[in-house]
């Protein structure tokens, strides 16, 4: 997320919104936004809900053995259609901001011609 | 006159530096992580792992080769072993822990609509994904384990 961050302007100038979603509870997101410097919106899930609705549940991978997000980034349109999407394999690769900023991209092109 | 023999034998150094290169190798990961090139596969830790076993390759032949006049005969072997495990368990990590995560055959695919949703951001602050959608022309969510 670090490298989205470095990034958010590439984002921001294309009209396009960055989150993250985690299970960690607003009190820490706020903390790690304050100490990372991170300006985009950090959301909580708590209950899971939504981290399970998306079929993302990592199941017993966090502390104490509680259930977390597992890593995933998508890419919606204004529709909230899914663009593009990246599902690793390997919890230490994630998306880097340049796949989804070509993705973005390749979508606009689809859409103008 | 000097009584003890082994004080005339030289250090064996590459057997140490090599040791040192592998303990680099296997604590750097974290640091390395932040960037993306080293990241995604640990280039860096390897280069380490590498620089090491070859000295470790050295040292061992100066300890056993030339016993009269390098040190290593004992400390060399251990050292190895050691290096070896932690070149064996940092693999192990990497290409197997790190890699048990769960397949989700049911996450929203291309083409489909992202399941709506409604939480509480790092202020307490209500974001509904309608919000980010509305005056945008889209938005990436970027699912992550948490810092807990």
């Amino acid at each position: 997320m670090r490298s989205f961050q470095h990034r958010l302007s590439e984002f921001d100038a294309r009209g396009v919104r960055v989150v993250g979603i985690s299970v960690d509870p607003s009190e820490v997101s706020r903390r790690q936004s304050q100490k990372l410097g991170y300006t985009f919106p950090l959301l909580s899930d708590p209950d899971r809900r939504v981290i399970r609705r998306y079929d993302l549940l990592h199941r017993g991978a966090g502390p104490k053995g509680s259930d977390i997000a597992r890593p995933a980034e998508f890419l919606l349109d204004s529709n909230g259609i899914v663009r593009w999407v990246n599902l690793t394999e390997n919890i230490a690769v994630r998306a880097r901001p340049q796949q989804v900023l070509e993705a973005f991209k390749r979508t606009e092109q689809a859409v103008s011609n | 006159m000097n009584l003890n023999p082994s004080a005339k034998k030289r250090w064996n150094w590459s057997l140490w530096i090599g040791f040192l290169c592998v303990l680099a190798g296997f604590l750097s990961y974290t640091f390395f992580a932040q960037f993306p090139i080293t990241r995604d596969f640990p280039w860096a830790n390897f280069l380490l792992f590498a620089v090491g076993g070859i000295l470790f390759v050295l040292g061992l032949f100066r300890a056993f080769g030339r016993p009269q006049m390098y040190r290593g005969k004992i400390f060399g072997p251990i050292l190895a072993t050691l290096g070896i495990l932690m070149f064996a368990f940092f693999s192990y990590v990497f290409f197997y822990v790190l890699r048990q995560v769960p397949p989700s055959t049911e996450a929203p695919r291309i083409g489909q609509k992202a399941p709506d949703f409604f939480l509480l951001d790092q202020n307490g602050e209500p974001v509904g994904l309608g919000d980010l959608l509305s005056n945008s022309k889209g938005a990436v969510l970027i699912f992550y384990r948490g810092f807990w």
